[in-house]
């Protein structure tokens, strides 16, 4: 089992960037996603950008680099932003959208599919599979069960396995709007946002009147209030044949995580349980502990 | 354009034809599709009463398959898929690859519509769909601005539906796990959204709480309305404010909207609300016909009448309506 480092869901400036990755690039990863998937509007880097530091970094490591793809495309010019960035010519493409499906299966390109592709079965799979898809991560809220059955059914479909790579740290990607939250927050128009949401570099907590932590804000995309952790879940995860575990990016510590991941797929036995969510993993809610729920 | 009309129940679909429904939607009794309420949708006899009453008329039937196939229930969609085609429905309403596929291939001359599930939001998401499964229509989420409807339609491969009136999604439908991260059932696998089984409503001194999994999702002083908590709707602590910070009850409402619609190419206008009464169906349904044939008779003369906006605003969530997405400021 190989580790991969998901695309960045916040956003930061330039510099903040920059330094991350030069950061990572000294981690134990095998694979890097690099780009924007949330929203349009963020161009702290541009494709170029993205593309330069692709072929910086690769000078400093082995770790595969893949370049993942908007998720929610609705305007002319956020396709044709999608279609630039499937023609780059370089770099393995992650697809968040149908509509980059298409553009690289019409170009003939394998493609991982992000997870919010709505994959969850293996028919889905095999349709996925004929398109070009590569490498599969399921979306977040998939339990390993249905997973596991997904990978099954393929397999009586006679259909070859692709890799499989599971969300197994951070805050989850749960949702894409139209509107962006954290504009909202600030009472500022959409059009006039500002960038507001650089600000914030692990996004807005949103909490129940109650004060309990429920959701992430992060501009249009809302994710899980919860950092989830499938560490404790290794053992599954090994048994299921997961290829890669996706660590997504925080805006700190992010080394001490890739570190304590790496000893667990090295031998260091995995923990009993750590804080944080994994309900969905379990097929409970996500924002659940599974070890809390009494399912462990 | 073609209205096309919800029917949770028999006397709803009675309702719709009766009001003028060009088209009525209705899903199976199961989690295949993405109304599975207690109680909803039609069994088979009222679904035969139901398609003799649409042929009798003259309109057409589509049903709904629309939520993601479990790989465990793989039969159920299958099964739903040939009952649908054995019915002789006028279009089938699906969002899995999966299901599209087995329905193209089992079934070709089903007419194949791309639910709103599907999350199309743009031309070569719809190509994917065409030209793999040639579908013949494609329901568009209800994030686009008019602008961005315009050159969806414009560049589509397939004639486009949007929603007109109803419930408001905030986010893009089939993108949004927030209902199973607090309750584990979500409208792509169990087709439910804030299900009913995990909502409690509670009279506490500081008011009337409603909970979603023990989640309190709202807080009523005696004067303010309570709506039904739909997670997205309720209010919450941002940056210290307390407020709807994801999104207001309100309904959509694009009735001002239907000239440009129109001038876009929009091809059919769908109201929401499978989980609606009859009585709901039937009101909506005999407004936006009144309005469809006011604008087809005089396009330059329509306008809004005030009394078909204030029937709407009485059945909308918090009274109030909105232009949703269509409107940019909105968002």
């Amino acid at each position: 089992m190989q580790l991969s480092l998901g695309p960045v869901l916040f956003f930061w400036s330039r510099d903040k960037y920059l330094n991350f990755y030069s950061e990572m690039i000294e981690q134990p990863l095998d694979v890097i996603y690099l780009g924007e998937t949330v929203c349009s509007k963020r161009r702290a880097l541009s494709l170029d950008d993205w593309l330069g530091l692709a072929r910086e970094l690769k000078q400093q490591s082995n770790a595969e680099l893949v370049l993942s793809g908007l998720t929610l495309v609705e305007a002319a010019s956020e396709l044709s932003s999608l279609k630039r960035l499937c023609d780059n010519g370089e770099l393995l493409v992650e697809a968040n959208d149908t509509g980059a499906v298409q553009l690289l299966s019409e170009r003939k390109l394998p493609f991982v599919a992000g997870p919010a592709l709505n994959i969850y079965n293996g028919h889905a799979l095999r349709e996925y599979l004929a398109a070009g898809l590569q490498r599969w991560v399921p979306p977040v809220e998939c339990s390993a069960q249905l997973v596991e059955a997904s990978l099954r059914q393929l397999d009586e479909l006679g259909v070859a396995r692709p890799e499989l790579e599971i969300f197994a740290y951070g805050h989850l990607p749960l949702a894409y709007s139209a509107r962006c939250f954290t504009a909202r927050a600030e009472n500022r128009p959409k059009d006039d946002c500002q960038f507001c949401c650089n600000g914030y570099p692990e996004g807005i907590g949103l909490d129940s009147q109650e004060g309990q932590r429920l959701f992430t804000i992060n501009g249009i995309q809302t994710m899980s209030g919860e950092v989830c952790n499938l560490i404790a879940d290794y053992p599954r995860l090994a048994a299921l044949g997961a290829d890669y575990l996706r660590l997504s990016p925080r805006a700190e510590g992010m080394a001490e995580v890739v570190q304590s991941f790496h000893h667990v797929l090295h031998g260091a036995a995995a923990p009993l349980a750590v804080s944080g969510c994994n309900g969905y993993w379990h097929g409970v809610p996500g924002m659940l502990r599974a070890e809390d729920a009494g399912l462990c | 354009m073609q209205l096309v009309c919800p029917a949770g129940s028999l006397p709803a679909l009675k309702a719709a034809v009766r009001q003028g429904a060009d088209a009525v939607y209705v899903g199976f009794r199961d989690d295949t599709n993405a109304r599975h309420f207690a109680g909803l949708n039609l069994d088979e006899k009222q679904l035969q009463q139901g398609l003799e009453l649409i042929r009798k008329e003259g309109r057409h039937l589509y049903v709904a398959v629309n939520t993601y196939a479990q790989p465990d229930g793989w039969a159920r969609w299958q099964r739903a898929v040939d009952h649908a085609a054995a019915l002789g429905v006028d279009a089938l309403i699906a969002a899995d690859p999966g299901v599209l596929a087995y329905a193209a291939q089992h079934h070709p001359d089903l007419n194949l519509h791309l639910s709103v599930q599907g999350s199309a939001t743009n031309a070569q998401s719809l190509a994917f769909y065409q030209s793999r499964y040639n579908i013949k229509r494609a329901v568009l989420p209800r994030v686009l601005s008019l602008t961005q409807v315009k050159q969806v339609a414009a560049t589509s491969p397939v004639p486009v539906e949007v929603f007109a009136f109803g419930s408001l999604c905030i986010m893009a439908e089939g993108r949004c796990h927030l209902s199973s991260y607090l309750t584990g059932e979500s409208p792509n696998l169990c087709g439910v959204c804030s299900p009913a089984k995990a909502v409690r409503w509670e009279e506490t001194p500081e008011g009337l709480t409603s909970r979603l999994n023990g989640v309190l999702i709202d807080r009523y002083q005696a004067d303010e309305p309570a709506g039904y908590p739909t997670l997205c709707k309720g209010r919450f602590l941002v940056n210290g404010q307390r407020f709807h910070a994801l999104e207001e009850p309100t309904s959509l409402n694009t009735l001002d909207l239907i000239p440009q619609l129109s001038a876009i190419g929009v091809t059919a206008v769908k109201i929401e609300g499978r989980q609606r009464s009859p009585a709901y169906v039937e009101q909506v349904v005999r407004v936006w016909r009144a309005a469809l044939d006011s604008y087809q008779r005089a396009p330059q003369q329509y306008c809004v009448e005030p009394q078909w906006n204030s029937v709407l605003a009485g059945l909308s969530e918090g009274s109030q309506t909105t232009l949703g997405a269509y409107h940019r400021a909105w968002q």
